[in-house]
């Protein structure tokens, strides 16, 4: 007989084991298979060959619609950066009347599903006489992405700032020496976190980017339509390269995260 | 503190404008769309709330918002079971110095694009995924089983995602819980199971309901996943708005459907809102 002890420590381990399986299994899958030397990306495994790879780089299309990717993702990120570090400035720092109702409008689109949103943009467009293109991607990505910048530094706006931002205008700094020299300075952990979050949504927003737009489409929109032709090596191999610039994008955001934290505590002596 | 002034509102008016112009507006647009009438292909400016009488009427757009109700109650209910246990041990038997990598591990997958993560699950389990090939090799099953494209694929496909989404929120819950009162409650000669029953989980509640709430928000408009994983015979919510879109480009009606769609989110969100609310006034 087990003791009850070691036995509590075996079912930790094995459904620790069990449930990393299952979150890890589709992935892995995934990148094997866009290994595969074969037309499918099923069982039995054919032999390793990165022509899925090179398929991939020469297509054309994905690669014009990573391009578009990547430049609505830094505008619509960094667009939302800008203006939810604005109104979380004026609204934790100038309280404003009505100020909780405005913080409470602000936020109230990630509540709403994507799709609504997108329907909603769609009607406007139409209703408007402009046509879908990959600027109304980018506005339809700032609308879900304004919520969560400003979300994220308002949260972030603590006390000591303030003291140091008085202290400042104490000793005669303006409106925007303050902002320049203490607040975004002390503020930038905060504001990086911000980017590096809105930058993955929009990178990887589907349905709005799908209402959206026509010719010029996003990456994942294109994904769409290479996925839907079933299951193939090349729909592995893209999929794997989008993941590893996801994960690499995290790296970067945490290694740069880091690095400031470190100056930042060395430069206090902490 | 700094007193209120009107200086603030230089600040907040883009992001304000923003929201207002491209979130508020469209959505009363959506609202007039909802009312208006859909006849011989064009959208008429005439009133009418016949759309959403067709919504009530016909089963076949009542049965989409069951289903979706359905898949997401169930998705929630498994990815509340399977992520609890494992914030469990991620909070209280994983040793400190393995907490971070631990969590950072099993929520890396979150990041890959949501259209490959669901077409990775089609890898998994098609009539010739991994799982068919295990089971037929082993002679376990004659002709492959039919894991893919029906209620269970789209449920096991959400489930994925959202497991990982609520380790991180119930997680979150279970460390700011004050230690001192397991040892206390301990001291006083309750059992571990008491100690979880009375302290643990009455008190990361919260987080269980913040993370449901979520992805009862995320899961319920997702056209994705059912779409890749799910079966031809059902249609969910989100489905059937963009098929009105698609097919029909009925937009009246569509607008009717993610209204009622949005209607049904805000409810579960202000049951949510008052539990936490009732419960924080309770709590001392």
């Amino acid at each position: 007989m087990m003791s009850r002890r070691s036995f509590a420590r075996l079912a930790v381990v094995v459904y620790v084991a069990l449930i990393y399986g299952f979150i890890f299994l589709p992935v892995l899958v995934l990148i094997v298979f866009s290994f595969q030397d074969g037309k499918l990306p099923v069982p039995p495994f054919r032999g390793f060959t990165l022509k899925w790879y090179d398929a991939l780089f020469a297509n054309r299309r994905l690669m014009d619609s990573l391009a578009n990717s990547v430049v609505v993702a830094l505008g619509s990120g960094a667009v939302s950066t800008v203006l939810g570090f604005l109104a979380a400035f004026g609204l934790a720092r100038h309280r404003p009347a009505g100020a909780p109702m405005i913080r409470w409008l602000l936020v109230l689109p990630l509540f709403v599903s994507y799709l609504v949103i997108g329907m909603g943009l769609l009607l406007m467009l139409r209703e408007l006489g402009i046509s879908k293109s990959l600027l109304t991607v980018g506005m339809g990505h700032l609308v879900i992405n304004l919520p969560l910048a400003f979300a994220v530094i308002y949260g972030q706006m603590g006390d000591h700032q303030v003291y140091a931002e008085r202290a400042a205008r104490d000793l005669g700094a303006g409106e925007a020496t303050v902002l320049r020299r203490i607040t975004v300075p002390m503020l930038w952990p905060a504001l990086f976190a911000a980017f590096a979050l809105t930058f993955t949504f929009s990178w990887d927003e589907f349905i709005i980017a799908f209402l959206l737009s026509v010719f010029d489409v996003t990456l994942p929109v294109e994904l769409w339509s290479l996925l839907r032709r079933g299951l193939n090596p090349q729909a592995n191999a893209a999929g794997s390269l989008v993941f590893t610039v996801t994960i690499a994008v995290l790296i970067l955001a945490l290694l740069a995260y880091r690095l400031h934290r470190r100056k930042d505590a060395g430069g206090t002596g902490r | 503190m700094p007193g209120r002034d009107s200086r603030g509102w230089g600040y907040v008016l883009p992001a304000l404008a923003w929201t207002l112009a491209f979130f508020v507006l469209p959505f009363l647009l959506m609202a007039c769309y909802s009312l208006w009438r859909f006849d011989a292909g064009k959208v008429q400016h005439v009133w009418t709330y016949e759309n959403y009488e067709a919504f009530i009427a016909r089963p076949h757009f009542l049965q989409a918002l069951v289903n979706s109700l359905e898949v997401t109650a169930l998705t929630v209910v498994l990815s509340v079971l399977l992520a609890y246990p494992l914030a469990w041990i991620l909070a209280f038997r994983v040793p400190r110095h393995l907490q971070k990598i631990a969590l950072v591990l099993a929520v890396l997958p979150f990041w890959t694009s949501y259209l490959v993560r669901s077409y990775s699950w089609l890898l998994v389990l098609s009539d010739r995924g991994i799982v068919n090939s295990a089971l037929l090799a082993a002679g376990i099953v004659e002709t492959p089983l039919e894991l893919a494209h029906n209620r269970g694929a789209t449920v096991l496909g959400f489930t994925h995602f959202f497991t990982m989404l609520l380790t991180l929120t119930i997680f979150a819950s279970l460390v700011q819980i004050n230690p001192h009162y397991h040892a206390a409650a301990a001291d006083l000669g309750a059992s571990r199971l008491r100690i979880f029953l009375r302290i643990t989980l009455p008190l990361s509640l919260p987080g269980v309901v913040v993370g449901a709430f979520l992805t009862f928000v995320v899961a319920v408009g997702d056209f994705v996943t059912p779409q890749i994983l799910g079966g031809g015979t059902e249609l969910l919510m989100p489905q059937a708005i963009m098929l009105q879109i698609s097919r029909y480009v009925n937009l009246p009606m569509a607008s009717a459907m993610s209204l009622v769609l949005m209607a049904v989110v805000s409810l579960v969100f202000f049951a949510c809102a008052r539990w936490l609310r009732v419960r924080s006034q309770a709590s001392p």
